[in-house]
This record gives structure tokens, sequence and C-alpha cells, in this order.
């Protein structure tokens, strides 16, 4: 039996190109590019270059660009270095209930040293209101870390307009864009953030790697200590195959925007059709005018997740309850209890659908009718 | 090109590759995943898990995997020391550390810590009774390196490990990152470290791979929160196809070792043979050292001078360290040995490894014999 990979926001697979390049880089420019001789001179050419490519896919400048070990790094790097860097100009921090887990922990973490964090809440739909963003706003407010795309409902936050709002305010503005980068198009002056987080692995690209974006003097302290690579931002040996694998992943991701945006909004309607015609009941989380087009969150009347997935797995099709970084329980995930509050039948029946590279309309149309056939063999 | 900085980093090896490669074909998927491809990938993952632990001598959920040497340190040195603070705010480290380890420590002091600071001999060795006389009842943490990345130096780990268990309460923590593969490294209970820090590039393996192991459960405080992955150290998601090839590599570094060592033992002391000879030429490191490093300096010159020389003609080697030879002052290093003042910016560092032969050797003899010539008119027999 086939597998049909539907777990694509948890994580892709790599490229056919990207793994090429990754691998012939790691035989022929195994340099260190902090070495002064040649072969480490000719790394840090191909590191300057990957750099470059990744810089300008959102608009920023190479030396904006910190290499991280991936989203999580970048996050931690962004939360905890905007709060320790500027900890004498404020406490206060404002995110939203509904972020990943990296920014959700290393606020709580800050809460325990003194730090003050307003967890901001969200609509049905899963979208944080700007005017909230404001309220929360005080003399105190050192950051505000609000995610671009939400890595389970696929809801798309209004970044543009909070970074509008922050313009007249001294916090720092931060995003994490892991789940939106290489999916939406966007640039870091459009959207006036000072930190935005992204990783590989989520768009074909290798695990292990990922960048933070930092807008030239935005107050930084590093995380990761030692030598000074990375303009002494973040200590250890550059990943210099993983980053170049990174920026070829991005070059193919760039290429490739219409159109694989337009699959995966068909993938969506191919999916909800089916659904429709078999008469299953159901409904769409997240925010359908505004969302991902590769998330597709979906809340089965009468269902249960757990017996739903297990079925899902036998039947060779791969989808999620929600954030695979939580997945390993099957816990109420945050952000619907978010969006519905505790209790609500959305909790136990949401399955997270999610595309990706080398799915066809053959494959959704399977997983589709897979996915009727069990929900009306579950009813029963 | 004959590359002599492996110590800098190393070629992976091409089973590693491969290794690397067969596991993002098939073994994609998030191993935190409940799917089947998910929980086969978190399969392969807990086997690579094994693995290592059966090499360190220890137990699979004693190995978290990072993203390298690097963090290995950082969480190492802050983990353990903040959350353990309430035995005390007591460290002590060699004043040879990686950047890495130096840095951690340093940081921590902002945090309340007081950091002291070990001598070393003109070997580069640890004193031990500069560690005897400042280890304490209140101190929560020492860290020392297994090898010595700029001279070769070999740390009295077993020794050190004593004097530490029966002094204090301390956790010993082990940056092996230059010993792995070169000398045996494995947890010996209550008569070793704590805690060893591995990173896979130095070992033919892939950059960005790396490990902390422990030779039991310990109180430790994560440095980088999330997900929750790695048994809840170490956030963030695992890349299993890395961590199958950091396996690969470190069963392929020890398999490699009864046939390297010899070899690199020979090459070394041949070398250090050689560069005594010259009389413009000072050898910092010693045959008591680890077998692939091998540091020396010329006198009056700078080490980029002699790098771009012997680089002219086909051999790289490097200057002290790759991680802070962008920095032209000199070495922490070279300056805790107190070498001779005409000595301290000459220093060069030849690090061997796979792939080179007695040729290799005997052209890099030839090649420095004449750039001594050139640059310092100074003639040896070869």
């Amino acid at each position: 039996m086939k597998e049909i990979y539907l777990d694509h926001a948890a994580t892709s697979p790599m490229h056919p190109e990207v793994i090429e390049k990754m691998t012939e880089l790691m035989g022929s420019v195994y340099g260190n590019a902090s070495s002064i001789h040649s072969i480490g001179r000719h790394a840090r050419k191909y590191l300057d270059d990957a750099k470059m490519v990744l810089a300008q896919s959102i608009g920023a400048k190479d030396q904006e660009i910190i290499m991280t070990s991936g989203g999580s790094e970048a996050d931690n790097l962004a939360i905890f270095g905007t709060a320790y860097a500027r900890r004498n100009e404020g406490r206060h921090i404002i995110t939203s209930q509904i972020e990943h887990h990296a920014v959700l922990h290393t606020c709580e973490r800050l809460e325990k040293q003194g730090f003050k964090v307003t967890y901001l809440p969200v609509n049905a739909q899963g979208v944080v209101s700007v005017q909230d963003v404001q309220q929360a706003l005080t003399d105190d407010t050192i950051l505000v870390t609000i995610m671009y795309g939400n890595n389970e409902v696929g809801s798309i936050q209004p970044i543009k307009e909070i970074g509008s709002l922050l313009k007249k305010h001294k916090a720092t503005f931060h995003t994490d864009a892991v789940q939106a980068y290489g999916i939406e198009k966007f640039d870091v002056e459009d959207l006036q953030v000072d930190l935005l987080s992204v990783s590989a692995h989520k768009l074909n690209g290798p695990k292990g790697i990922g960048f933070l974006y930092q807008r030239e003097n935005t107050p930084l302290q590093s995380t990761l200590l030692g030598g000074e690579q990375e303009r002494k931002r973040r200590a250890g040996t550059e990943n210099i195959p993983a980053i170049c694998a990174f920026a070829e992943a991005v070059r193919i991701a760039q290429a490739n925007f219409e159109v694989k945006q337009q699959e995966f909004v068909s993938f969506q309607e191919l999916f909800l059709n089916t659904l429709d015609q078999a008469k299953i009941s159901y409904h769409v989380n997240g925010d359908r005018a505004n969302t991902l087009p590769h998330v597709l969150n979906i809340s089965f009347t009468g269902m249960d997740v757990e017996s739903f997935l297990v079925n899902l797995d036998m039947a060779g099709i791969a989808a999620s309850s929600g954030s695979a970084c939580t997945a390993g329980l099957i816990d109420p995930s945050h952000v619907l209890v978010a969006m519905y509050g505790k209790g609500a039948p959305e909790l136990r029946n949401s399955i997270r659908f999610s595309f990706g590279f080398g799915l066809s309309l053959e494959d959704v149309q399977v997983a589709a009718d897979k996915t009727v056939e069990i929900v009306e063999r579950l009813a029963k | 090109m004959i590359y002599l900085d492996h110590s800098a980093t190393t070629k992976p090896d091409s089973a590693v590759m491969q290794t690397f490669i067969q596991a993002n074909e098939r073994y994609y998927a998030n191993p935190a995943s409940l799917h089947q491809m998910g929980t086969e990938a978190n399969t392969l993952l807990m086997k690579a898990r094994e693995q290592i632990a059966q090499i360190l001598k220890t137990e699979p959920e004693h190995i978290i995997f990072t993203s390298g040497g690097t963090e290995s340190n950082n969480f190492a040195i802050k983990g353990f020391a903040r959350a353990n603070q309430h035995r005390g705010k007591h460290i002590l480290i060699s004043a040879i550390e990686h950047p890495s380890v130096i840095e951690s420590a340093r940081h921590l002091t902002n945090e309340g810590f007081e950091l002291e600071f070990i001598d070393v001999d003109k070997n580069g060795s640890v004193k031990l009774s500069d560690l005897q006389s400042k280890i304490r009842k209140d101190t929560v943490l020492v860290s020392i390196m297994h090898v010595n990345n700029e001279m070769g130096a070999i740390q009295p780990i077993l020794e050190m490990a004593k004097i530490i268990r029966s002094n204090s309460r301390a956790f010993f923590h082990v940056d092996a990152v230059q010993s792995f593969g070169k000398l045996p490294v494995q947890f010996q209970g209550d008569n070793g470290p704590d805690a060893l820090t591995i990173s896979g590039h130095k070992i033919n393996g892939l950059k960005g791979t790396g490990l902390l192991a422990f030779s039991k459960r310990i109180k430790i405080q994560p440095i980088q929160h999330g997900g929750g992955q790695e048994l809840g150290y170490r956030s963030g998601t695992v890349a299993v196809p890395q961590n199958v090839a950091l396996a690969k590599a470190m069963r392929l570094a020890v398999e490699q070792m009864a046939e390297n060592t010899p070899k690199f033992e020979k090459w070394r002391e041949d070398l250090h043979a050689f560069f005594n000879k010259f009389y413009h030429v000072h050898v910092i490191s010693n045959n008591g050292g680890a077998p692939h490093i091998i540091s020396c300096s010329v006198r009056g010159l700078k080490g980029e001078v002699v790098v771009n020389a012997l680089q002219s003609e086909g051999f790289i080697v490097s200057t002290s360290s790759a991680c802070s030879s962008k920095d032209s002052s000199i070495s922490h290093v070279i300056e805790a040995l107190q070498i001779e003042e005409s000595f301290e910016k000459g220093v060069i560092r030849i690090s061997l490894g796979n792939g080179l032969t007695n040729s290799d050797i005997e052209q890099f003899k030839v090649v420095f014999a004449k750039m001594m010539k050139q640059l310092k008119g100074e003639t040896i027999q070869l």
C-alpha cells in the first residue's frame, strides 16, 4: 500500500535537488568557514552566497540573518535574546495563546524569572485582534511575539497591522514564520517586523537548520556562546552544506510560489468537495478567508480523534491531531482550546491534513475517499 | 591540496553520507508524529541512540542529541549549574577550554556564579594540585576538555574525577570533541565524568550534529524550550537522518582507531623530531598528547604567514584554532602555556585525519623545510 503523507506541516521530505546539493557540498565544501586557509575561505564564500539568497527571500540584508539549528532555536533566541538584552527597559511581553510551544514555553520560562507575559486570546477563527495588542501594550512592553500563520489551523495573523501599530512603540516585534515561510510571500520591510524565525525542514529543506532575521540594531543577547561565528551572535561551526541546501530549497519554493499555492487550494477544494458529496458533517477550523493553503484542519461531527487517526494510519494516510511536537500524547490542542474553549467538541474530533511536495490530485482524492469511508464506518 | 586541519573540521565519510541519504528517503517523518511513518522514524532514532549508548557505555535515555559541540557545551554548563545551584555556585574550568565552555561559564557569573580557572603546566596539562586546592564543598560544576584542540594535551580525567568526588558533590563535564575517535572515550561509573560532549563533524560525520551524554540520570535545565523533544531536555524537531548519521560516524571512528592511532603516533613523533631540528621552531605539542594534533611556532613570524606559505605549496594547516583564528591576538591557550614571546604569534597546528599517507607527511616536511629556508634562512639536514 502506498502511504499518502498528509503531514507536511509536521515536517516535509527533502526535495531531491536539495538533498543532491547537500550531499555534493558535504564532499566538496567541507571546510570550516572560520579557517583562514583557502579551503576555509572557499567554504565561507558558499556560506555568504547562501545567506544572500535567504536574506533576499524576505527582503533583508545578509548581515541581518543569523543561522540557527532550526525554528525552535530561532524562537528561543528571539525571545530570550530580546528579554535579556532589554530587561532594563521593561519586563513585559505580549504573545498569543496559539503560538508554537517554542514561543509559549520560552515565555513561561521568562515568567519564572520575573517577566510579565500577556497571552492574548484569539477569536473562533484563530486570529489575534490588533486592538487587543494595542490594549495590552504598556510602557513596560519590550517584546511582542505573534506567529505569522498558525501551524495547526493555518490562520494567518494580522502581522502587518501589528507591525505598523508597533512603529510608534519601543517594543521589539517578533514573528514566528516557520509555518508560512516558503508558502506565503512576505517582506520584512512590508511587515515591519524586527525579528522573524524560519525553519528549513518545513519547506523540503534539511532538518536541523533555520534562521532568525534580526533587523539592524535590534538588541539581542546571544544564547549559544563560544566562537565568533555569525558576527558573534550565534556560536558553533557553520553547517554549510545544510545552509546551502536550505538556500536551494528556498530558491525552489520561490520559483513555484503561485503554482504551489494554487495546487494546495485545489487540494483543499477537492478534499472538502468529496466530504460534501458524501454528506459528511464537518466544519473547517481556522480562518477560511485568510489561511495558509497547505493546512486543512477539519472538525468531524461525532468522531473521536484517536480512533480516527488510527484508522487513517491503517488506511495508509499519515495525518495529525495537531502539532507534531505535542502529538506524542493526544492532549487537547492549546490552539483549539483558545479558539473554542475547554470542553468544546472540536478538541476531540479535529484532524489536521497538511499538503506539500510530491502530492498529486489523485493522492488527495484517494485520501479524501478513504476519509469518507472511515467516517461512515466509525459513525455506525 | 593536502588537508592537515582535521581538528577544525573533517570531510564526511562516504558511508556516513550514504546513511544520511538513505534515512532521508525513507524516514523523513517527524519522530514525534503518531502515524506509522512517524513511528518508523522514531524506531530508527531509538536504534541510533542505543548504538551510541553502547559505544559510550551508558543508557540510551542518557543520550541527548544537539546541533553540535557548542550547543552541547552550552547546555551542559548552563543547564547543570542553573538546575543545581542549591548545591553551590562555584564553577571550575581550565584556562585552556574551548570558547563555548569559557563563554558559557563566564556568562553564569552574571547570574551570581563564581568562576575560577585551573592552571595548566607548560605541557598544557591541568595541574592536579591546583584542582585540589581550588575545589570546594560548594563547587557545583567542573568542566574540562579531554584533549585540547589547539595543542593536543590530554587531561588526566580519571585522576581529576577522584579529586572532584572526594572533595565535592560537583558535576564533572568533559568536552570530548577532540578526543572521541582518537582516544578511548567511555563512561566509567563514578570513576569518570558525569557528562560528555561529542561533535559529529570532527569525526568524519556531518556538521550540525552532536550530543551531550550522561552517565546516569541527572538534574539539568534545558536551554532550548518548546515541544519537549529529547525527553524534555532539548526542544526542536529531531533530525533523525542526521542523528543516524552521527551514530554511524561514531561507530566508524571507533573502528578506525586501531588502524589510525599507531599511524598518527608515528607521524606525530616523526614531525616532532623534524620540527625540533630547527632553531627557529618551538614545538608546543608533545608525544604524550593526542596522536592527531601537532602544534609548533616559528620564531618572529605570524601564524597566518606560515599558513599562507604552506598553502601556496599545497598544504592546509591552521593557526591555533578555527574558532579563534579570525582574532589576530594571541590565543588564550598559547597564553596559558607561557611560551617565549618571540614564539607567541607564529603558532600553527597540524591535525591529522583519515585519508593521509606516509608520502603526504614526507612531502610536508620538504615543503616546510623549503619555507624555513625562504622565510628564516634556516637549513637543516632532512
